[in-house]
């Protein structure tokens, strides 16, 4: 049987089993067992054309109902931000994405070059000094910075605001309790880390205080409040997870005392995609450097003197320290990297500005016509970005009902991960929106 | 070609712009009336200032100082380096699957949860198990998730003394990384002198503290392990469980199933295995497969099936919480999928009969003209140990950059790191015959330049971009980001 990704024929099979001396294929499997030979064909169909796999694919996606039929107001960690078209046209070039790791620098200078660039984009624009060369995922970067804490601290708790994403927590429970961490969970008030509450969990215990900002809600978080509390701790840690794009308005980490910043970047040039694959990142202090988990991408020179690029302090990952590692990681978001660097320089100095202004006026008016008849309040009153949470009487399974039968994706449900706000939900509203869909928005919500 | 030698930051210029987006249509207001000044910034962000055509022209010419599956050869051992299919890329790309947000009602993903399920479905029957869970982002992440479900198997039980994984000497360094991540005690276990599991010495380490063995098989010489039954026996003896590191799986696709051979938990590399693109080091999958008395423990949402409608469950009790946003890299599942369905039942077997046909049929010639320390059957991959004249000032670094000159992407080498000078050749089932051939004369011709001219293979790569960059300076002088 041929297959247009097999070229083997039967008249080379012959010839390289001559070779080998052997006379089948089948001869190479004799030393599997033969209690552990599959005697049967696997319970699978069979090989299928192109067209007939294209068709089926194409048949499931129209059971989704996408994003350009429907205008969406969810975010909740995920978000729907232009992309420009150079991005994809560029991340489709095979030499990217047909390569692996860059393990041999003379061939892979494209990769390190463009993970050299991330880096630096990501330090420019949290004001830190060194960026790994990214992470899975916003919410494992948050649990990868707090083991970064305890390994650097030697304490073993972690305190972790309820403002944080619930998912986010929810893994750095998982990886605690299998290393027999402790996590505190510091609790809300009007919609922001209780500092009062942090303040007096914060002991010479503490390995890490992690706070989000603009925090679940969309509300920015006193960073630099926090970190003067934080650091009351010996050697705590202070981790603030950030959405990537507010930083071309807000303040920078750096300036407010954080330690370590992570986040996703997928606002940052990374299709929905349902989920993933997105773009974790982390950023530290040079204190931190030798603690950073994954991959890093250095600038040397090669031995005619030419400026050229490696992976470096290798002597933290697993293949060289193994069980010694700073993380098991051995892979780095790489083409979703080159994704978030494509879009930064094209959006450039004014274009991320411009998303993060944009993103923010809309969000304003959204939430002041939303709230206009009085029929929702806002759930806080505090400063936000693109986000924010609205309650009312309404059942709110009836409100997304309502609003999905007029094509519109609804906000995210507070109430499932925070019971108390029950019937509040959460708004997202980017660049991308306009007004005319705000409008409706709020004219379908009046209408319920 | 024009030599390129630039930064992105490089080309920038005051005044420049590379977007367009619609003006602002609701009131535009003063930041400062809606954001207090306290949390705005007052500097400029340090981005470049470019146009369309100046980033488009730099990352192409990036792409051009690459080297990928699509430009030729890449043997690189443990690492599948298989043809990347484009119809999965397009797949990826249907508005229907890339446009969708996680957290839509579930009658608008229908499609999307219909394919996780079906792959989920045809993942556990080529690896033998019940059910999968897609979460896991990349390999050493399923390794990590797998390990999880393990512990938390033996917390229910109360067998909270169980805190030793067994790991062999010749695994990848991710098993003890992901042992110690999961905050198990690591105990190595010898190979012998065929590169197996050696069974007296893994007995000699079980015990009433095992909570299981971390195992690769075909391990990473590229040989099965034959006593795979007596292994199993032994650790489930001692009572523990039997992990399948899959990164080697693409040998054995429909020929044998790790489920069969007594393992509990799998997982699966898509990106080595299924095909789906490294990109570059990421994003990938690492899909496991659990069996039954481990099912209850898998991370949040699995995928299940109520009659037509397809759902996300999360009510797992006994769950071992989360281990990833949302519901893993969908995307690269989707190109999994595609996969599947293009290579189907005898594709996939074929696959891993081609693959296997075409290490042995390297080893074969290669180890007349290198060193071969363990000449057996191998699976889909072998391992040469440098050069026959163990004397010879060439080292295996050496022959790897020489390929460079001669335009292929170099084996794995230094790895596994019980063979001295290893060099680990994977060809794949997509290479042909006269590819494999011309990479052996290659090989040859450096064997006898190591001989003839070895400084000619000591000075090499002479033809690439850059030669030899200084890995030692980089670390001791750490220049991580641009600044002018």
């Amino acid at each position: 049987m041929m297959h247009p990704y097999i070229p083997t024929t039967h008249e080379d099979e012959q010839e390289m089993l001559k070779v080998i001396g052997r006379e089948s294929i089948e001869e190479l499997f004799s030393d599997i067992p033969e209690e552990f030979r599959l005697s049967r064909e696997l319970n699978l169909p069979g090989a299928k054309s192109e067209l007939e796999v294209s068709s089926y694919l194409n048949s499931l996606a129209k059971q989704n109902r996408s994003l350009s039929e429907m205008t969406c107001f969810l975010g909740a960690g995920a978000y729907d931000h232009y992309i420009p078209t150079i991005v994809d046209e560029l991340i489709s070039r095979s030499e990217f994405y047909t390569s692996y790791t860059p393990y041999q620098p003379e061939i892979s200078q494209g990769t390190l070059q463009y993970i050299f660039e991330y880096q630096t984009l990501i330090c420019n624009l949290t004001g830190m000094d060194v960026a790994n060369a990214s992470l899975y995922d916003g919410g494992t970067a948050v649990t990868e910075a707090a083991l970064m804490a305890v390994s650097h601290s030697r304490k073993d708790e972690i305190i972790v605001s309820k403002a944080v994403k619930p998912e986010a927590r929810q893994i750095l429970k998982t990886y605690a309790h299998m290393q027999g961490l402790t996590v505190v969970e510091v609790d809300l008030k009007d919609g922001v880390t209780d500092l009062e509450e942090l303040d007096s969990k914060v002991s010479d215990n503490t390995a890490a205080v992690i706070v989000q900002s603009p925090n679940f809600f969309g509300i920015i978080e006193d960073l630099k409040a926090t970190g003067e509390i934080a650091h009351k701790g010996k050697k705590t840690v202070f981790i603030a997870s950030v959405d990537p794009i507010s930083l071309a308005i807000l303040k920078k980490p750096v300036d407010l005392g954080v330690d370590v910043v992570v986040g996703d970047a997928q606002g940052m040039g990374i299709p929905l995609s349902f989920g993933g694959p997105y773009l974790g990142f982390i950023a530290s202090k040079n204190d931190y450097l030798r603690k950073l988990p994954g991959r890093i991408v250095g600038e040397t020179v090669d031995k005619n003197g030419k400026r050229s690029f490696v992976l470096t302090l290798t002597a933290r990952e697993q293949h060289i320290r193994r069980e010694k590692a700073t993380s098991n990681i051995c892979s780095n978001q790489g083409l979703n990297s080159l994704a978030a660097t494509i879009y930064m320089v094209t959006m450039g100095k004014e274009g991320l500005k411009e998303v993060a202004l944009q993103s923010t006026k809309k969000a304003h008016y959204a939430l002041e016509k939303l709230i206009a008849s009085g029929k929702y309040k806002p759930l806080f009153d505090k400063p936000f970005f693109k986000e924010f949470a609205v309650t009312s009487d309404v059942d709110v399974n009836k409100i997304q009902e309502s609003l999905l039968e007029e094509n519109i994706i609804g906000g995210y449900n507070l109430g499932k991960d925070y019971p108390q706000y029950e019937n509040a939900v959460l708004y997202a509203v980017t660049e991308k929106r306009t007004k005319e869909e705000i409008d409706k928005l709020s004219s379908v919500l009046e209408g319920i | 070609m024009r030599k390129y030698d630039k930064l992105i930051f490089e080309l920038s210029k005051p005044g420049r712009k590379a977007y367009n987006l619609p003006e602002l249509d609701v009131e535009d207001k003063d930041v400062k009336s809606l954001i207090p000044e306290e949390f705005l910034s007052d500097e400029e962000l340090n981005f470049p200032e470019l146009f369309e055509v100046d980033v488009v022209r730099h990352y192409t010419n990036l792409s051009d100082k690459n080297y990928g599956v699509d430009t030729g050869f890449y043997p690189l051992g443990s690492c599948t380096m298989k043809y990347n299919p484009k119809i999965n890329e397009v797949a990826a790309r249907i508005d229907g699957f890339a446009n969708l947000h996680p957290y839509q009602a579930e009658e608008t993903i229908q499609g999307a949860l219909r394919l996780m399920y079906e792959l989920d479905e045809s993942l556990a029957e080529i690896a033998g198990m019940d059910k999968m869970s897609l979460q896991p982002a990349a390999g050493a992440h399923g390794e990590l998730t797998g390990i999880m479900v393990i512990k938390s198997y033996h917390e229910k039980n109360g067998d909270h003394h169980r805190n030793k994984l067994i790991v062999p000497d010749s695994a990848h360094g991710t098993n003890p990384a992901t042992a110690a991540m999961a905050g198990y005690k690591i105990v190595e276990v010898k190979s012998n002198k065929n590169g197996l599991v050696d069974i007296e010495a893994l007995k000699a380490v079980v015990g009433d503290d095992t909570a299981g063995l971390m195992l690769t098989n075909p391990n990473t010489l590229g040989i099965f392990e034959k006593e795979i039954k007596q292994i199993a026996e032994v650790v489930h003896g001692a009572g523990g469980q039997l992990y399948y590191d899959g990164a080697n799986a693409n040998a054995i696709l429909g020929h044998a199933r790790p489920g069969d051979m007594g393992f509990d938990v799998v997982h699966f590399n898509v990106h080595k295995t299924f095909s789906t693109p490294h990109g570059g080091g990421g994003p990938g999958a690492g899909p496991i497969g659990v069996k039954k008395h481990l099912e209850e423990f898998l991370p949040v949402p699995v995928v299940r099936k109520d009659g037509e409608r397809y759902y996300l469950d999360y009510d797992l009790p006994n769950s071992l919480g989360k281990v990833k946003d949302f519901f893993g890299h969908f995307g690269i599942l989707v190109r999994t999928f595609a996969y599947v369905l293009t290579m189907g039942k005898d594709g996939l077997r074929r696959a891993s009969s081609i693959a296997v046909l075409n290490a042995n049929y390297m080893a074969s010639i290669l180890k007349e003209h290198y060193y071969l320390p363990i000449d057996t059957i191998f699976k889909h991959e072998f391992v040469l140990g440098g050069l026959k004249d163990t004397l010879s000032e060439v080292s295996t670094l050496d022959i790897a950059k020489r390929l460079l000159d001669l335009g292929y992407h170099p084996p794995t080498v230094y790895f596994p790191l019980i063979i001295n000078q290893a060099i680990m050749i994977e060809p794949t089932e997509t290479e042909s015959k006269e590819t494999l051939d011309e990479f052996i004369e290659a090989m040859i011709q450096i064997a006898g330049e190591a001989e003839e001219d070895p400084q000619l293979v000591k000075d090499a790569p002479h033809n690439t971009i850059v030669s030899r960059p200084d890995e030692t300076r980089a670390a001791r002088n750490p220049i991580l980001k641009y600044e002018g």
